[in-house]
């Protein structure tokens, strides 16, 4: 079971996408694992044959637990569970984690009684047991009337009225509220990186002009399926930046720095009922506009509708923010663990600019940086947010 | 097509991007933008959805007409041309 973001504990697989005798090559995906950030469809990264599967649908199981083993050459190996050449390790935080595994700690959806069969939930059964508690005798005051823990402990030794007929049924399918479990993953994330990155914070205002108006241009003559956003302008130019100050690009593990091999933007995006992730589009530095912006369409189409790929949420070194559509000036993130910095983008404005002593309007962005003090210094932040302005001042070299 | 199937397709399309809204609550007079969380990567793959349903081209000068779902509908009448 892959790591599949930071803080995963486990993952269940919900479907297989091969079996025994099939043979695999990279990248292709092999089985769909549900997560706290949803459905992921995980791939391999070996070529083989499958051998054979060890974990069914519907098992939950810790992150390292093999899936299945592929046979490669002759030989049999486990398939590979983070077998990237450098992998982002399963966080282990510093501090030991106090909450039990996410599947008891989020409120439990419960369903309303049905036809008089009074529902009960796991943890208020095993109250009642440790209490000598007759369930019968408890009244629910849970959701739909379920018996909860405190209506046990409430119903000990007092002659508590019986509820009104039918047999107890025990909750096994809680639904876990997703929202509740993915704000749950978010809020570790970002506490650890709170916790642990020392950030500092630049900005820079950026003249926009030049890009946008090559932008109008290009559009005019492009079809509307081959139409470029600025969004794909400011993620190139993040991503060549990189290249110049690669201490923005990478991971910061078993205290030190580690350059990432490529440069693989993380775009977060909202997800439309709440909740964020942060899926990576690789090789940025290596892909026309046209290729990013299909990408960035395709992976906001995937990250809505919950089909997201295990490498695309793994194998960001730097990511992008632009909360530009929600109409803020200016953004300075919380990088997430384990990478060294994130770069935020407002909303383009028209403001006063002063130039060569004289006073006119232009439309600006403001980017920030928020970076990690560790891997790096405000001068050479500083030399990584001028050069993305440079980089927007020439857009048809993007 | 109709007026009544173009508003049909804009709807659809719509829905595709912001799943969770109930159209009716919309008003069809003002901005899109100010009444749903569609985001420009949305509102992008919004008139992809309308080209790709319709068959139109709808060129980067044009895309101010889309704003409201009055101003799709009547603009894609006129692009479509026929009305039966």
């Amino acid at each position: 079971m892959p790591p599949l973001g930071s803080h995963m504990e486990y993952g269940t697989v919900v479907d297989w996408k091969v079996k025994p005798g099939d043979a695999v090559k990279r990248g292709d995906v092999v089985a769909l694992v549900e997560t706290e950030k949803g459905v992921i469809e995980v791939e391999i990264f070996e070529d083989g044959v499958i051998a054979s599967i060890q974990v069914q649908p519907g098992k939950k199981v810790p992150v390292g637990t093999p899936l299945a083993t592929l046979r490669a050459n002759g030989a049999t190996v486990e398939a590979p569970q983070d077998a990237k050449p450098a992998p982002p390790p399963v966080e282990t935080p510093p501090l030991k984690k106090p909450e039990p595994p996410p599947v008891h700690v989020v409120q439990p959806m419960v369903a309303p009684s049905v036809a008089g069969r009074t529902r009960v939930s796991p943890l208020a059964r095993k109250r009642a047991e440790e209490l000598g508690v007759d369930l019968a005798t408890v009244t629910g005051t849970g959701e739909g009337g379920s018996i909860t823990a405190a209506d046990v402990e409430g119903a000990v030794g007092g002659k508590a009225p019986a509820r009104p007929g039918g047999p107890v049924v025990e909750i096994h399918d809680e639904k876990i509220d997703p929202q509740a479990a993915m704000r749950k993953v978010i809020a570790a994330a970002m506490a650890r990186s709170k916790r642990e990155i020392p950030h500092y914070y630049l900005s820079a205002t950026i003249d926009m002009s030049r890009a946008l108006d090559w932008l109008a241009a290009e559009n005019a003559a492009r079809p509307v399926t081959k139409r470029l956003l600025y969004s794909a302008l400011l993620i190139r130019a993040v991503a060549l930046a990189a290249r110049e100050v690669p201490e923005m690009n990478g991971f910061w593990i078993d205290g030190a720095f580690k350059a990432g091999e490529g440069i693989h933007v993380g775009v977060a995006i909202s997800l439309r009922r709440g909740g964020l992730v942060n899926p990576a589009i690789h090789d940025v530095d290596k892909k026309s506009l046209e290729e990013l912006m299909e990408k960035m369409l395709d992976l906001v189409n995937r990250a809505r509708t919950g089909h997201l790929r295990s490498s695309e949420i793994s194998d960001g070194t730097i990511t992008v923010t632009n909360l530009g559509e929600q109409g803020v000036g200016s953004v300075f993130g919380v990088i997430y663990p384990p990478q060294v910095a994130l770069v935020g983008f407002g909303k383009i404005s028209e403001s006063p600019w002063a130039a060569n002593g004289m006073l006119g309007v232009k439309r600006i962005i403001v980017a920030t940086l928020s970076a990690d003090h560790r891997v790096s210094d405000g001068h050479r932040g500083g030399r990584f947010l001028i050069a993305i302005d440079r980089l927007l001042q020439e857009p048809g070299k993007l | 097509m109709t007026e009544s199937d173009i508003k049909q397709v804009v709807r659809e399309a719509l829905s595709n991007v912001a799943p969770e809204v109930d159209l009716e609550t919309i008003d069809p007079a003002k901005d899109l933008r100010d009444q749903i969380d569609v985001d420009s990567v949305d509102f992008l793959n919004f008139v992809i959805g309308l080209h790709k349903a319709l068959g139109v081209e709808i060129p980067d000068a044009d895309m101010a007409k889309l704003a409201t779902l009055n101003g799709c509908v009547s603009y894609l009448v006129a692009k479509t041309g026929k009305s039966s």
